[in-house]
């Protein structure tokens, strides 16, 4: 009704508006300056529960050939079909090969058999809880990458980024956490409107809007210098089309501009593969499709960082794993542990981590499904306390005492 | 050890779960101020306000007014009887000219062709089609398919995509300025797959914004989502159309059993969650496998679980994973006769477990066919979890992100009593005091359609292209029938609060109020302020 509510008039006190230099602008730049360069996190969300059993590949448990007779992934035999071998037991899905040169490298480390305490095989609840990093405890407001941001004064407004139209879980919560579609488009189109709303949204008695309004033109202003020049990936680096490529770009160029950004996150959906997951070969068929991009837009990313990647860590993960057997219908339903890739940093690569529970039949989580031996909060909390130098991780993973066993940092 | 091993059983979860939500003073603290604010009765005015944020897509300039005069009871049971309210003709006249809307699926497979159609027809294992304008089409979009498969055979099918992008190309340059009539027509020709996504997505904007029917669009928005189907999923981009139609629309304000059989048998949804392919794990006797080398062997839980989980009793709503196993046994068989010809549903015998099963401590006696699964859907239409999971659910989009208990208590004791009726549900919900409370009055946050839809209302713009629309829909995350998740859109509206969403809304208001939207055009001197306006934080609020 838009008679009613017309507007509150244009006050003129543009709280945070254009023409002054808020704090964290001059320590962006400052920072900047001096070459000072933050630790980043990145955190990348593969929805839909890929499976793990056919990423990072258990080639000498029979049972997982007995359990896939139509889409295990072929043992290691050099063929570009097959599984790349990368320790004798485990070895890579071909799709990924583009990970191999950085596991060779010693820059990349696998987790298996990780996974969530709660037995949920709801995508909704199970990606509710890696997200708000309290599994089984539906109350929790807030994410646990919102969570992670240390609070200060004076923050960088692309201190905490998501890229695509909508901020997920895992981000929300008090901290400044901005969603950042497109960073090239990322402004007000007609710089007078823009104005105009600016203040209006500072002045809003709406609390959660006037909050995420603050956020945004912050944001605009910041990403202002890096929408003007035309970003080109270095070290030769070719990110694939499709949208995680798109996101890891953005984010690369946002860690290269020094402005602030600790906490990154992007999503790739797609895995929730019940049908034929598996084409005629390995190198066929949806999962092929989504790993493909999925290992070439990493890999893209830390080519293009190059010794950056000193001071980045990436870390996947899915809400769930499969069964470990392929059902009727050549694909596999919701099941229990997972693999989450860690990468860069000081992450002790070259590794696949975890204690292996075994395919066998008695060995499975409720006889079905891969069990979990690593609660995914030690990867994602190790990375906190060795990569961002967090010290105290109950504020973010409230209630888990971390064993700090994973062997990711020496 | 002991601790995780406890914490795997669900009953320990769900008793931690709640000792946790009750020892939490804050948690009962806020909801006390809540409950007050939802006792808390809106002057008069503001409940026509109320009720046409809720009830409608956003008020248009002279809808207060109207309301006013017929009295706020008389517009809301008008709105509850949707046939009693003469359809917009303009509407119907826009609506008209989108020839997919009306078609069976499996006469969409024929008049817009599916790869697969065009495929049979280049290699003559398909009749070329009589009618000369659908022919001539057909000639020349099989004679690409013919020309894709014998290059396949010799160097591959490069050439044959250029050709085919750029034509598509050309469409796509010059769709955004196309109307929706000059679209339609051009895309039957040229691209007749992308012409029948495009117009049920057309269809949907035009319908939000112009249906007299407000409350009926509203809910088959509501319904469509709660059982949501992603369009970009194979044959699904055929059968959407017809599923909205049939399953969904038909029963909004209906029977909710019959919506949950409907959407059961609907080839769309036996696709999308992958239940056509279902087959029992024990082979027919005297048959040496279920289903013939190549095709399903065996059982896909997708869909009864998401049965469960997402369609009636809710995630908590008391069944376990033999309960998901149990009920996909009784829906093997359930399948399509060739969906990508835009096949119905056939229920087959021959691939249906014949076992004994037992669903939420129901035993379903062996020997069963077709009827294993009406009786899982009896069983689940009639459960107290459904009751509960679908009030809430409606509560929330229809009230408050956290709906008051007491409101969903009633709605669901409504649901028990009509036996599932949603027009009883809705009565409930909206002549109770909490739908008119202070804690209601603004308390969602509009979704980016409500967003958009709402602002071509209080605009009173004319639309003849809902494409570009669109296109600013989904910017702001909200792709229309292209979420891909069956969870659909979450009802909880402060999850659409980010700052790229905020940025798009005001981009597509400046956009609004200066015509620069394709396809749709409003009256300057009188609207260009609210259009403005629209990108505003008072206008994000319903």
């Amino acid at each position: 009704m838009p008679t009613r509510r017309a507007f509150l008039g244009n006050s003129g006190i543009a709280m945070f508006g254009i023409g002054t230099s808020p704090m964290w602008l001059e320590r962006a730049m400052a920072a900047s300056n001096a070459g000072g360069r933050k630790k980043v996190l990145v955190a990348i969300f593969q929805r839909g529960a890929a499976d793990g059993l056919n990423i990072v590949v258990p080639h000498n448990d029979k049972a997982y050939y007995a359990g896939r007779p139509g889409i295990a992934i072929p043992r290691p035999d050099g063929k570009p079909r097959s599984t790349i071998d990368l320790d004798g037991f485990f070895g890579l899905n071909p799709n990924l090969k583009a990970l191999k040169p950085i596991f060779d490298e010693k820059k990349l480390a696998m987790v298996h058999a990780c996974g969530s305490p709660d037995p949920t095989r709801s995508h909704f609840d199970a990606q509710d809880y890696m997200e708000s990093g309290t599994p089984g405890l539906k109350s929790t407001r807030d994410g646990w990458l919102n969570r992670a941001i240390p609070k200060e004064a004076d923050q960088s407004p692309i201190r905490a980024v998501s890229l695509g139209p909508v901020l997920p879980r895992a981000m929300r919560g008090v901290n400044t956490a901005v969603a950042v579609n497109s960073v090239r488009d990322f402004q007000v189109r007609d710089k007078m409107a823009g104005e105009d709303y600016m203040s209006r949204y500072a002045a809003s008695a709406d609390t959660q809007l006037k909050g995420t309004g603050k956020e945004t033109f912050e944001a605009i202003r910041l990403l202002e210098s890096m929408r003007k020049a035309e970003y080109k990936a270095a070290n030769g680096a070719m990110y694939p089309g499709g949208r995680l490529g798109s996101s890891l770009r953005q984010i690369a160029q946002m860690i290269k501009a020094d402005a602030g950004l600790e906490v990154a996150f992007a999503d790739l959906g797609g895995w929730d593969h019940h049908v034929n997951e598996v084409g005629a070969t390995a190198l066929l068929g949806p999962l092929a499709n989504l790993l493909t991009e999925f290992g070439d837009s990493l890999a893209a990313f830390y080519q293009d960082l190059g010794a950056r990647m000193e001071d980045v860590v990436v870390v996947t993960m899915s809400e769930f794993g499969r069964t470990a057997r392929e059902n009727g219908n050549r694909g596999t339903d919701h099941g229990h542990a997972n693999v989450m890739f860690t990468m860069g940093g000081n992450i002790q690569g070259g590794k696949v981590y975890g204690q292996w529970p075994g395919l066998e039949r008695e060995q499975l989580y409720e006889q079905r499904d891969l069990d979990v031996t690593t609660d995914f909060r030690e990867v994602l909390g190790g990375v906190l306390q060795q990569h961002m130098g967090q010290a105290d991780l109950a504020k973010v993973f409230p209630g888990f005492s971390p064993k700090g066993q994973t062997g990711l940092f020496v | 050890m002991n601790l995780q091993t406890m914490m795997r059983t669900k009953t320990f979860m769900a008793a931690a779960a709640i000792l946790v939500l009750t020892s939490n003073p804050l948690a009962a603290k806020k909801v006390v101020n809540n409950d007050a604010k939802f006792r808390q009765k809106l002057p008069s005015d503001k409940q026509i306000e109320q009720a046409l944020n809720r009830l409608t897509f956003g008020a248009r300039p002279e809808d207060a007014a109207a309301v006013k005069k017929l009295g706020l009871k008389k517009w809301i049971a008008k709105q509850l009887n949707p046939a009693s309210i003469p359809e917009n003709s303009a509407l119907e006249a826009t609506l008209s000219k989108m020839g997919t809307l009306g078609l069976s699926s499996e006469a969409m497979a024929i008049q817009y062709p599916t790869p697969q159609v065009l495929t049979a027809v280049a290699t003559g294992k398909m009749p070329m089609p009589e009618d000369p304008a659908l022919r001539e089409t057909y000639e020349r979009l099989s004679e690409r398919y013919k020309a894709r498969i014998e290059r396949k055979k010799s160097k591959g099918e490069e050439d044959e995509e250029k050709a085919k992008k750029s034509t598509e190309d050309r469409i796509r340059r010059r769709i955004g300025t196309m109307t929706t009539e000059e679209r339609s027509a051009a895309l039957r020709k040229l691209a007749p797959q992308q012409a029948v996504a495009g117009e049920i997505t057309e269809a949907k904007i035009y319908r939000a914004v112009l249906s007299e029917r407000q409350l009926n669009e509203v809910l088959a928005d509501f319904w469509f989502n709660h059982f949501n189907v992603y369009i970009d999923k194979g044959a699904d981009k055929w059968l959407t159309t017809a599923y909205e139609r049939d399953a969904i629309r038909p029963y909004v304000l209906g029977n909710f059993k019959d919506m949950l059989k409907a959407t059961a048998q609907s080839p769309a949804m036996l696709f999308y969650l992958d239940n056509w392919q279902s087959v029992s794990e024990t082979p027919m006797p005297g048959t040496k496998r279920a289903a013939p080398k190549g095709k399903a062997r065996g059982l896909n839980e997708n869909y009864a679980r998401e049965l469960m989980e997402l369609h009636t009793l809710g995630v908590g709503g008391g069944y376990a994973q033999k309960d998901v196993e149990e009920v996909a046994r009784c829906f093997t068989g359930w399948s399509i006769e060739d969906p990508n010809r835009g096949g119905k549903f056939k229920f087959n015998e021959r691939v249906h477990d014949k076992g004994e099963k037992l669903v939420l401590g129901v035993t379903i006696p062996a020997g069963g066919g077709m009827d294993d699964g009406l009786k899982v859907i009896d069983i689940l239409a009639a459960h107290p979890s459904t009751a509960k999971f679908l009030s809430r659910k409606l509560a929330q989009r229809f009230v408050a992100d956290e709906p008051p208990a007491a409101l969903v208590e009633r709605m669901a004791a409504t649901y028990l009593k009509s036996q599932g009726d949603l027009k009883a549900v809705m009565k409930t919900m909206i002549s109770s005091r909490e739908f008119y409370s202070v804690g209601a009055y603004r308390a969602k946050l509009k979704s980016p359609l409500e967003m958009v839809a709402g602002a071509l209302r209080a605009t009173g713009a004319t639309v003849t292209s809902a494409i570009p629309t669109s296109q600013a829909i989904a910017n702001m995350g909200q792709p229309l029938y292209r979420k891909q998740e069956p969870t659909g859109y979450s009802n909880n509206s402060e999850e659409w609060l980010n700052s790229t969403g905020l940025l798009e809304r005001m981009n597509f208001a400046i956009a609004l109020s200066e015509n620069k939207i394709n396809g749709v055009k409003i009256d300057k001197v009188r609207y260009a302020g609210v259009a403005k306006n629209s990108g505003a934080p008072e206008w994000q609020r319903r």
